[in-house]
């Protein structure tokens, strides 16, 4: 290994070198942050229908009254026009206003993130948890019957539709977990109650969106340990005489994790995305559900806005895996 | 394992310590009627709310100035007791009766009524939602607390239907901007039957009963709207006992809860129709054509034997799995005043509508498939929403149908927006439509009239079948100045007559409103009409002010075993978690140095 000379280099230049690299990921992730908003703009222009239709539907209007709502949002104007506005809000932080239910996307977003980031921050965290150990467990026992098997019934998991999978859990436990949302009208207010009555509701969102995204953790810690299990900074561990669980968690599981904690930030930002289908199944309130609707009217400004945030999240998880991987791995940091 | 073991013991006991707060809240809690809606809620401002969910809701905080009966729609006391008109039917005198309350205890009075009306005449974000009601309005006056006097241009026909929720002058006039005003501010200011107590967007609406309310108090205490995605989700909650009423229910839901205890179920007419348009000609309001529909289809022989190819009844059976009514014209036989029967009823009869089109020159080419005048066999799209099974079971049927007629049918299933997008331009042959209907039929039929239709190629109009006749026309502009309910409902059905003859579209059944409740936890609701009509979705707000309570009413039973559970999660969670940092502290603690 090379790594302790390198990482031994003038100080000065490393300090530097880190603050182009950090400045250069920093630059691309604004690059894919332009992008999407382009993107967004023009891909959501393409789906047929007039925003001003969507608007007025189900309601007595004539087509003065949807000439005038056209010309106040300017949906009239040629669309070069319209994407400038639409930039210009947006650098001022205005992602417009919802047409159908007539308040600011990020009044409607910031009141949609908490529920999501509750189960797909709870959710992530054991998915992890539960991968890791998993992985480890199954590669330091290679073809053994739990490796065997554990692997199968991850792969299973993995192969299942979200959807699919919640609406079945859902009907196999019967009256054991409610059928939807994140809390019982009638629980009396309390910190309490209402916790319990969420972490009751989030039973079955939760336990869905673990069985189906678990697989990638446990696999892919499993295949980088497997690689670092013949390493021989092993053999010189055991011959110092560590015991072995000792040799696994302080020698190889360290080495084994830097690729799956890239895998675990990228995939935090896509699980917002993810938690779409199982958001809708069981009516939690939180971003998915309200991308879904979004797509159903087309509510345009909603639309652009819940697509900005997730990709924005995305992309902003993108940065900080990279970052991170910096800290972890000297290796990294010093080329 | 013993520290573990005490770790799990202590969050055990932490968490059993707080669940006895449970049950002792529930031996005190409200008798509450849960409700699904499905439907999102647009807004909780009246003046800018439109979807059926929202305007319900309305409807139960702010009374109209006149309500429709229970049992026969006729207009009843609501703010206002009495009412008369001038003899030139211009002038409307309202009476608002002395004792009437908003929420917080100030008088209803003429002065608030006055103030609605002219807020939407004066303010265009006031009007957004029923501005029309209002638009022929010249003058809205309150010369006393117990008055009102509205003066309009011309006479109008829905004086005594005006659907605009009437709100409180002392709390709207210190409202900024209409646009901006959410009215989520607890506890609302109501004059109706219940007061907002809590609003969580896209999780719940809960309100409580207005124990003031002039008509008397309702027999419950809380009425919760519960937001769910699907219906099916709603369903599978009122199985468990999570809810106690849903409805919009399809076919195969409602029967799934067939027979199951606890569960009653009820079959009402509904209001809704749907149809199956056919494009006789799109064209702009100065008769400029636009669109690609099938020339053909102009010929109003043809689409008179396209009718009587259809069976009606067998789409009925087939495709609403029963729960539809036969349909004639446009409004549904829930209205009887305006509902049609026609004089002659149009049998099923395929073997009559071949020899009409034999006979109308379009003779069956070498593939069967019929021919014009000028040569276009008779192939025609049918257009139909990917998002209805409706469409692709009525589809297949009609496809089926019209081949043995010899008109072969492409059926096109697309996405709502690209299906408005065609219907809008004229570009189909036959498609799928449907509406909801109200009890005044002047809006759906006005979606047939020569003007509904754009006014040039590049705007969109609102017509439905760009169906333009003279005759229907005429008898439109009579029944809209027609005060006279009985020669009123005489014109609506001449027209839908006419409608019926000349076929612009067929209405192909008037769907059953499907809904079912917990009979375990509320005894019985009101329906309207009475007997055979709705709960919810009503014109008025009967279904839920008059549900009674079972007698031993358990109502919110899944609550505290839902605690139970939820502790037992978070217990499970915990202790777990306690194992894992505790066997590992272990490994460590006696951990060898390197």
């Amino acid at each position: 290994m090379s790594a302790p000379p390198l990482a031994e280099a003038s100080p000065r230049r490393r300090g530097g070198g880190v603050l182009r690299h950090v400045a250069g990921k920093l630059g691309g992730a604004l690059t894919s942050l332009a992008a999407v908003v382009v993107l967004g703009f023009f891909l959501f222009r393409l789906i047929p229908g007039d925003p001003t239709v969507t608007m007025t539907r189900g309601r007595q209007v004539d087509e003065a009254q949807i000439a005038e709502l056209r010309a106040l949002h300017g949906y009239d104007l040629p669309i070069v026009e319209q994407f400038g506005r639409y930039v210009g809000d947006l650098l001022r932080g205005d992602m417009g206003t919802s047409l159908f239910y007539r308040r600011t996307v990020a009044e409607l977003i910031g009141e949609r993130v908490g529920p999501t980031l509750l189960l797909v921050g709870t959710s992530t965290l054991i998915a992890v948890t539960l991968g890791l150990w998993l992985g480890i467990r199954g590669a330091w026992r290679r073809d053994s019957p739990f490796d065997r098997a554990s692997t199968g019934v991850a792969l299973l998991g993995w192969a299942m539709p979200a959807f699919w999978l919640g609406m079945l859990l859902s009907m196999v436990t019967g009256d054991l977990f409610p059928s939807g949302g994140m809390r019982f009208s009638s629980t009396p207010p309390g910190f309490w109650p209402q916790a319990l009555d969420v972490a009751h509701h989030m039973v079955l969102p939760c336990v869905t969106l673990i069985a189906v995204v678990y697989a990638q953790y446990q696999l892919v810690m499993r295949s980088s340990l497997l690689e670092e299990m013949n390493a021989d900074y092993l053999t010189t561990a055991r011959a110092k005489g560590l015991r072995d669980d000792q040799v696994r968690r302080r020698h190889a599981v360290p080495n084994a994790l830097l690729p799956t904690v890239t895998l675990v930030f990228l995939h935090i930002g896509l699980v917002v995305t993810g938690a779409i289908t199982v958001e809708t199944v069981f009516s939690w309130p939180g971003l998915g559900l309200l991308t879904y609707e979004a797509l159903a009217g087309p509510d345009l400004p909603l639309l652009q806005g819940t697509f900005v945030v997730l990709a924005g999240a995305v992309i902003v998880m993108n940065v900080l895996a990279d970052l991170l991987y910096q800290v972890l791995d000297p290796r990294v940091r010093a080329s | 394992m013993g520290i573990t073991r005490r770790l799990g013991s202590i969050t055990g006991a932490a968490v059993l310590a707080a669940l006895p707060l449970a049950p002792t809240a529930h031996a005190q809690q409200p008798v509450t009627l849960r409700v699904a809606i499905v439907q999102q809620v647009d807004s909780l401002n009246p003046f800018l709310a439109t979807y059926q969910a929202s305007t319900e809701i309305g409807r139960l905080m702010y009374d109209y100035l006149t309500a429709y009966d229970a049992a026969d729609q006729r207009p009843v006391e609501a703010v206002a007791k009495s009412w008369e008109q001038s003899a030139d039917d211009l002038t409307w005198t309202f009476t608002v009766p002395d004792g009437k309350k908003w929420s917080d205890g100030q008088p209803i009075t003429a002065k608030d009524v006055a103030f609605t009306y002219n807020l939407m005449m004066t303010d265009k974000d006031a009007a957004t939602a029923n501005g029309s009601f209002v638009a022929n309005f010249e003058s809205v006056t309150a010369p006393d607390d117990r008055t009102v006097v509205i003066r309009t241009r011309v006479p109008q026909a829905s004086m005594l239907a005006l659907d605009v929720p009437i709100v409180p002058e002392h709390v709207w006039s210190q409202v900024g901007r209409i646009a901006d005003y959410p009215n989520d501010v607890t506890p609302s200011v109501s004059s109706g039957p219940f007061i907002l107590s809590e609003y969580r967007a896209n999780e719940f609406i809960k309100l409580k009963a207005n124990k003031d309310y002039w008509r008397g108090a309702p027999k419950y205490d809380e009425l919760h709207f519960v937001y769910y995605k699907t219906v099916d989700a709603a369903v599978q909650a009122l199985d468990k006992g999570e809810l106690d009423l849903v409805n919009r229910m399809g076919p195969a839901q409602f029967d799934s809860l067939q027979g199951k205890d606890g569960i009653t179920l009820n079959k009402a007419q509904g209001r809704r129709f749907n149809e199956l348009v056919l494009n006789s000609g799109a064209a702009t309001r100065t008769g400029e054509p636009i669109g690609d529909g099938h020339p053909a289809l102009k010929d109003v022989k043809v689409r008179r034997a396209i009718a009587k190819a259809i069976d009606q009844d067998a789409i009925i059976a087939r495709v609403n799995g029963g729960y539809a009514e036969r349909g004639t014209g446009p409004i549904p036989p829930v209205f009887p005043d305006f509902h049609l029967t026609p004089e002659q009823v149009r049998p099923f009869d395929p073997a009559a509508a071949n020899t009409e089109l034999d006979q109308a020159g379009y003779p069956q080419g070498p593939d069967g498939t019929r021919v014009g005048a000028d040569g276009k066999p008779l192939r025609f799209r049918l257009i139909g929403h990917t998002s209805r099974a409706y469409d692709e079971q009525a589809g297949e049927y009609i496809k089926g149908s019209l081949a043995d007629l010899g008109i072969a049918v492409d059926v096109q299933l697309v996405a709502d927006t690209l299906l408005d997008e065609q219907a809008v331009a004229g570009k189909f042959d036959l498609i799928f439509s449907g509406w909801g209907t109200n009890p005044d039929p002047d809006f759906i039929l006005s979606l047939h009239t020569c003007a509904a239709r754009p006014a040039s190629t590049t705007t969109s109009g609102t017509t439905d079948s760009f169906f333009c006749d003279k005759t229907y026309d005429e008898l439109y502009a009579q029944q809209g100045a027609e005060l006279d309910p009985a020669k009123r409902s005489e014109l609506v059905k001449r027209m839908q007559q006419r409608f019926y003859d000349e076929v612009p579209a067929i209405i192909l059944g008037h769907d059953n409103a499907l809904e079912a409740y917990r009979s375990d936890t509320f005894a019985s609701f009101a329906v309207q009409p009475d007997p055979g009509g709705v709960i919810m979705a009503q014109n008025g707000v009967w279904g839920y002010y008059g549900a009674v309570p079972a007698a031993a009413a358990g109502s919110g039973s899944s609550g505290p075993s839902g605690l139970l559970i939820g502790g037992v999660v978070v217990v499970v969670l915990l202790v777990g978690g306690g194992a894992v940092l505790l066997a590992r502290r272990r490994g460590a603690s006696a951990g060898d140095r390197e």
